[in-house]
């Protein structure tokens, strides 16, 4: 039983839980009983896919002790060069294609980079925030495309499915890439050399983990996540904004850290991701629904942050403090 | 330096040679290392024992010279290719990652597999668990549970996992790096007294240390290193702490 409750107070998303929870009942009772209601959860769910596919990526690649700036303007570009191509005459599933490839290449690049030269990941990925962008810019020519949505199999991304039509059908892809991923982060051996390559790279150089692959390929997974999250929002909004996804890295930054995930690599969980992920959607919700202003949102996020990352620190020092045989 | 061996050398080293930036760390070193021998590698800092160790785990490469393993020529390019050639390392600090698991750290790199796709798996934790409590009870290493964190285990916990990790992938040569640093004394004897089994197991062991004790305590033969070069490779009953002291 010991041994049970050291091993939770020990999980990096036990803080992250538990004000979620917290969070859900005072909303609920500030809103008068709407928050947990049937249309603002369809309306909560609908968008937390975009942000929470994001902050998966995000979660894996500091699990992996590295760090991407560049998924806000990666969000923007995927959907972007989708929708120039898609103008230019080219099929829905060709432009989708090239548009990941793009993707998969700035992940490719930022990995290739921070590991061939040696610097920080954090000076890379922001470089490519601002090059991403300024792409997109370009390439829209200052004028955002209008997607031809009967050219776009809607019951794939947007639609609203599930019982009695609860969740769009972004929602399930969510679930299948956060699945995914924590499959592969918790029972592949690619997740051993994963945390171990972030908990502590001499080791894992040492026993002869392929480290270098091992990043990259973690960059170029958080990249592709970006992408196909930006174009799940555009397919939302039927139109690619060249400024969508700003900000949006240090919101999934705050969702890894929020959900227990650490900036020194190593420790982490894609399940806190999520977690994180929804915390920072339910103040927003939840502080409309409350009729708080909404300036103050940012502000929540900012402390929410901070006392999550302190209390997960105190829960995992509690936990570790407790005496059990090892 | 050239031994008459009756026995084939496990391991042998030809005119290594290495460079850092411009100093000479190995200056064209030759030794052979027979079977089944305990071997005490010692030197101040910077003498280049670490940079022969390093070589022969894979973590460096030489600049110029021949590394023979069971007289056959080998390239030892990463730490993979030394570990398959049956040569393990148990470095003084990294060679376990504190914030997983025993059982994981057990497997790191060579992680038994259910099923695999283009060398990604499915892990078989089962028999992660089962051959890591297996492999440290076989060092005489009381742990109860193979979830246990790395970093929660003490120094010399620790030392022994990475021995136990070593012996369960049958290790042919065991090259330990300091590894009696920080440890108390309690922990020390027992390293020693591994280092010293190691020869019924039939294992060639390479022990590096700055505590000359500790490496007279459990070895054949003392190697000592003074800038790069050797400077003595005798028998231990044919040497004294002193006459190595003298040298270094």
């Amino acid at each position: 039983m010991k041994r049970l409750l050291k091993l939770s107070l020990q999980k990096p998303e036990l803080a992250a839980l538990l004000l979620l929870v917290i969070l859900i009942g005072i909303f609920q009772v500030t809103s008068n009983g709407y928050f947990l209601s049937y249309t603002n959860m369809r309306g909560l769910l609908g968008f937390l896919p975009e942000m929470a596919l994001v902050a998966v990526g995000v979660t894996l690649l500091m699990i992996c002790g590295e760090f991407d700036l560049s998924v806000g303007s990666v969000f923007a570009l995927m959907p972007m060069t989708m929708a120039v191509l898609m103008v230019a005459g080219w099929g829905f599933l060709p432009a989708v294609a090239v548009g990941l490839l793009v993707c998969a290449a700035i992940g490719f690049i930022n990995g290739f980079l921070t590991i061939k030269f040696g610097i920080p990941s954090f000076i890379t990925t922001l470089g490519m925030l601002f090059m991403a962008r300024s792409m997109t810019v370009v390439i829209s020519g200052g004028f955002p495309p209008r997607l031809q949505m009967d050219n776009i199999p809607e019951q794939l991304f947007i639609a609203f499915v599930g019982p009695s039509d609860l969740l769009r059908a972004s929602f399930l892809w969510f679930v299948c890439f956060a699945v995914f991923i924590a499959f592969l982060l918790g029972k592949t051996n690619f997740g051993n050399w994963v945390r171990a390559t972030g908990g502590f790279l001499p080791a894992a150089q040492a026993m002869g983990i392929p480290t270098a692959r091992v990043k990259i390929a973690c960059f170029m997974i958080c990249s592709l996540l970006a992408g196909f999250a930006g174009m799940i929002q555009v397919l939302r909004l039927g139109s690619p904004l060249p400024s969508i996804g700003e900000g949006l890295e240090l919101q999934a930054v705050a969702a890894a850290v929020i959900g227990g995930a650490s900036l020194f690599g190593g420790i982490g969980s894609i399940l806190g991701g999520v977690i994180g992920a929804t915390l920072i959607r339910v103040i927003d919700n939840g502080m409309v629904l409350s009729q708080v202003d909404s300036n103050w949102f940012k502000f929540a996020v900012g402390a929410l942050t901070i006392l999550a990352v302190v209390a997960n620190a105190w829960l995992r020092k509690r936990g570790r403090a407790m005496k059990v045989e090892t | 330096m050239e031994n008459a061996t009756l026995e084939n050398p496990i391991i042998s080293v030809r005119n290594l040679h290495k460079w850092y930036s411009g100093v000479h760390a190995l200056k064209g070193v030759s030794l052979d290392f027979k079977p089944n021998e305990a071997v005490g590698l010692v030197g101040d800092n910077g003498a280049g024992k670490s940079t022969l160790i390093n070589i022969l785990s894979g973590l460096h490469t030489a600049d110029e010279g021949e590394i023979q393993v069971e007289g056959k020529t080998v390239t030892i390019a990463n730490p993979r290719d030394a570990m398959d050639l049956g040569i393990e390392t148990i470095y003084q600090y990294n060679s376990m990652v504190p914030i997983m698991s025993i059982a994981r750290n057990m497997f790191i790199g060579r992680e038994p597999l259910k099923m695999s796709f283009g060398g990604i798996g499915i892990l078989d934790e089962a028999t992660m668990r089962e051959q890591s409590v297996e492999a440290i009870a076989n060092v005489d290493l009381h742990l109860r549970s193979p979830d246990a964190l790395v970093g929660e285990l003490s120094g010399g916990q620790r030392q022994g996992v990475a021995i136990a990790r070593a012996m369960h992938f049958r290790s042919k040569v065991m090259i330990l790096d300091e590894p009696t640093n920080h440890l108390s004394v309690k922990e020390t004897t027992k390293v020693i007294g591994f280092v010293n089994s190691l020869k019924q197991q039939s294992v060639t062991g390479i022990f590096i240390s700055h505590n000359m004790h500790h490496v007279f305590a459990c070895c054949d033969r003392i190697i000592a290193m003074a800038l790069g070069e050797v400077v003595l490779d005798k028998p231990v009953g044919e040497t004294s702490i002193d006459e190595v002291h003298d040298l270094l």
